[in-house]
């Protein structure tokens, strides 16, 4: 029950990503050494003048090695990027909504690329329906600094997916739980 | 217990320091054997000013971190999940969820699906595993939505500051 509603979708989409262990698209693997270089930064880097060097010291390594492996994971794809992380509502965007759309399979990439280039939108996924109750294929997190901004940004994204959209659902968040940085298990 | 609520509504002031550091190092904090100098020279300011900002900034939550964001797809799998809790059940459950350490974010939303979350493990065995023992623990069914496919790469949020 629960078990086809998680592997069928991971295993059924063709061309998507294998869910992986900590891999590395090139090598196959990622060594040791970059798992603990993950575990040891995914809190962030130590606010220190040699920041590389400090986490070289902890790794028993060089400060060189830190800043090529972080450049290998950045070109590889395994970091996004290196910087701030910024917190939403603390900048003033207090509105925060999940928008849902279900969108026609044959149309939903291409209307999918346009939706992630909203300014507006932080994140635009794909993601299984679990029909017969959930419709929805394409989830678009949408960002503003108040609640009536956000009407505006809906129905600018309406007419983006136009009659391909059959019907959407809009989930505004009403409190944070828990937002903590990514976390792996260290015991690996 | 009670679950950790975050919305706290002050909103620090920021200085021009802070909006440059907010505006141009969400991406390409360099890789310098002293990037706060770098940082520094960039924005005509000390060191010691960067520091401090960075470390004022993550106090006073403005930012949670500097360092890497991970491609969740790549360093490990992720799902997106939501249970539906009966109101007179949130509070607890939201604990029992978020207890969790794979549990990365937990947020409420006015749907019948009101709990949305997202677990992160090392591996998919693991990944389901943690889903198992948060419906064991919950004694609800767990909606599964793990990602297909990304139309937008997270590269940073362009604020705009009143």
């Amino acid at each position: 029950m629960l078990a086809s509603t998680l592997k069928p979708d991971l295993e059924q989409v063709p061309g998507r990503d294998t869910p992986v262990e900590l891999v590395d698209e090139n090598t196959g693997t990622l060594s040791q050494l970059d798992r603990q270089l993950i575990l040891l930064t995914q809190e962030g880097l130590p606010l220190v003048s040699r920041p590389f060097e400090a986490l070289a010291k902890q790794l028993g390594t060089s400060a060189d090695e830190v800043k090529a492996r972080f450049e290998r994971m950045l070109a590889s794809g395994c970091i996004r990027r290196i910087g701030a992380v910024p917190n939403h509502y603390k900048l003033g965007y207090k509105a925060n909504a999940m928008t849902v759309w279900d969108v026609e399979d044959s149309q939903v990439h291409k209307l999918g690329q346009k939706l992630g280039t909203l300014p507006y939108v932080s994140h635009c996924y794909l993601r299984p329906r679990q029909l017969p109750e959930w419709r929805y294929n394409l989830f678009a997190m949408v960002h503003g600094k108040q609640k009536s901004e956000l009407n505006a940004c809906f129905r600018e994204m309406t007419e983006i997916l136009g009659d391909a959209c059959r019907a959407h659902d809009v989930l505004f968040s009403t409190r944070i739980l828990k937002k903590t940085g990514l976390r792996f298990r260290g015991d690996r | 217990m009670k679950p950790e609520i975050r919305n706290d509504e002050r909103q620090p002031a920021l200085s021009t320091l802070d909006k440059a550091v907010l505006s141009r190092y969400q991406k390409n904090f360099p890789r310098t054997s002293r990037p706060f100098l770098t940082i520094a020279n960039e924005l005509g300011c000390s060191e010691q000013e960067v520091l401090n900002c960075f470390q004022r900034l993550k106090q006073e939550g403005v930012i949670s971190r500097v360092g890497p964001v991970f491609n969740h797809k790549k360093a490990g799998a992720s799902t997106l999940a939501a249970i539906a809790v009966p109101n007179e059940h949130l509070e607890r459950t939201a604990a029992l969820i978020n207890g969790f350490q794979e549990v990365n974010h937990n947020y409420q939303r006015e749907h019948e699906l009101n709990l949305w979350f997202v677990v992160t493990a090392s591996d998919q065995d693991h990944l389901t595993t943690v889903i198992g023992n948060i419906e064991a623990a919950t004694e609800m069914k767990v909606w599964c939505f793990p990602m297909v496919r990304p139309y937008h790469i997270d590269l940073g949020f362009r604020p705009e500051f009143d």
